[in-house]
């Protein structure tokens, strides 16, 4: 049976679309793969293991009664302040991640993107609410290197060793939707993980929070995010 | 000196009829006279007496902040339970049992509405209340948790910031919690003191406290032992919430 010429060129034609299809649909795959790679962060979410070990005081809350107990934990510790931060408060959001723990709220570490430090200017009023929110935009992190803290942009000389810091701790979204809601299980988060930071940094004087680096009224309905946080508050809750 | 008041005529028209003679008649218009005038110094006295002076009771009002409601339904408990229904349901009974001792009682929100944050605020500084209560529920914790707001104490002014106005009431707002404090342990309901950064309390011009009703747990086991919704464990806080009020009233009215 002899097949006509047409239908042969048409087979022929349809053949090689078939097999360009496929190398295109090939490469598309390897690109969306390749996108998927670069969105990752990649940002340890954990203190390097290089590091050396050092104790760390981790103010630990309990739901039971309200309280909120001092822990004192081994981890390593990088040299720098704002990852020093960032690895002291992963911990203690990775114990209350824990099974069992004390004080549930899921996330973990990975629920720490920043730590931002920075020096609180002389006429900084502790204790007010700041009409403009902070924002990670409105300063300039510098990176640090052996003990410096970041700076503003339009500060022209490096702050004395001995100025307090204000630490902004960006959180991501999904930790504070999954947090549990209740006045007190949103006021023991936000004071356990002040009180950590002034724990381990004692400079740290002040607290403001930034959820997926914006400002956010409350935590998950209840504790007030808007507003900046004195250390000494959760200091004086402790027992 | 004629009196001319027609009661006075009437009575003394009266007793004239009936009396004979002169010196019964002048018996008789002195009687008019006394009777007449003890009648109009009566009904004088009587409509020119200002009103009874209120009791103290009938002018301390308290408002009752049920949280969330509507879109904002707070937290959802593990029974499918919102925390939105649980306040207003508890903020009902409570304004029951405050009514029922002269309590005046204004509320924040009385359905399942959306009430936005300066509307609970502005219907709070505007009752001029004595004590501004805002109720919430939660499904972690044990008992009752009673918070204060976290702003340091500042002096009296005409004007207050709105986002810190509780700064000037609130060593009142302390003293209140120890009232409920007492109060609730009272009838053995476990207690966490503490204080928070709640948008709502901050800004309340009156001595302000936040509960949190939890459930009631055994205390070795951390086992439930009253759910929040339970009418019992709720009557019980209400209670004592309720006598805790009675016990600030009189101190609010000393002088």
């Amino acid at each position: 049976m002899n097949i006509p010429r047409h239908q042969t060129v048409l087979f022929v034609l349809l053949l090689i679309a078939s097999i360009a299809m496929g190398v295109v649909l090939w490469q598309l795959r390897e690109r969306a793969h390749q996108r998927v790679l670069d969105g990752q962060d990649s940002a340890p979410t954990q203190a390097p293991a290089v590091a050396a070990a050092e104790e760390a005081t981790l103010l630990v809350a309990n739901d039971n009664d309200g309280s909120m107990l001092n822990q004192v934990h081994s981890l390593p510790l990088p040299q720098d302040p704002g990852a020093r931060a960032r690895a002291v408060l992963g911990k203690l959001l990775d114990i209350y991640a824990a099974p069992g723990a004390t004080h549930p709220v899921p996330g973990g570490a990975s629920a720490i993107l920043q730590v931002f430090l920075l020096p609180i200017p002389a006429t900084a009023q502790p204790g007010k609410t700041s009409e403009k929110p902070a924002t990670a935009t409105n300063t300039v992190a510098v990176p640090l290197t052996n003990g410096d803290t970041p700076v503003p942009a339009d500060a022209q000389a490096a702050p004395e060793p001995t100025t307090p810091l204000l630490a902004v701790v960006n959180l991501t979204g999904s930790f504070a939707n999954n947090h549990p809601s209740g006045l007190e299980t949103e006021t023991l988060t936000v004071l356990s993980l002040c009180g950590t930071l002034h724990a381990n940094l004692p400079r740290v004087t002040q607290v403001r929070f930034l959820v997926d680096g914006q400002s956010r009224a409350t935590l998950a309905g209840h504790a007030d995010l808007s507003r900046t946080y004195l250390t000494s508050d959760a200091v004086a809750s402790q027992p | 000196m004629r009196i001319q008041s027609p009661e006075v005529s009437l009575l003394r028209a009266t007793f004239e009829s009936r009396l004979k003679n002169r010196p019964r008649r002048v018996l008789g218009c002195f009687t008019a006279l006394v009777l007449a005038t003890l009648a109009v110094t009566g009904s004088i006295a009587v409509a020119q007496a200002p009103p009874a002076p209120q009791a103290p009771q009938s002018r301390f009002t308290v408002v009752l902040d049920a949280a969330h409601g509507g879109d904002d339904t707070g937290g959802h408990f593990k029974n499918g339970q919102l925390e939105k229904s649980l306040t207003l349901a508890f903020t009902t009974k409570l304004r029951s049992l405050l009514a029922a001792r002269g309590i005046n009682v204004v509320t924040t929100r009385d359905s399942d509405a959306t009430v936005d944050d300066n509307h609970r605020i502005e219907v709070a500084n505007h009752a001029q209340a004595l004590a501004c209560l805002s109720l919430h529920a939660a499904e972690s914790g044990s008992g009752v948790h009673l918070f204060a707001s976290s702003l340091s104490p500042a002096p009296t002014a005409h004007l207050y910031p709105w986002k810190t106005a509780q700064a000037v009431w609130v060593t009142r707002s302390l003293a209140l919690t120890g009232d409920l404090n007492s109060a609730l342990q009272h009838a053995s309901v476990a207690v966490t003191l503490g204080r928070t950064a709640l948008p709502t309390l901050d800004s309340m011009a009156c001595p302000a406290v936040a509960i949190e009703i939890s459930p009631e747990r055994i205390p070795e086991s951390a086992t439930i032992k009253s759910a929040v919704d339970d009418p019992g464990y709720q009557t019980r806080v209400a209670e004592a919430i309720a006598a805790a009020l009675l016990v600030w009233r009189s101190e609010a009215h000393q002088p």
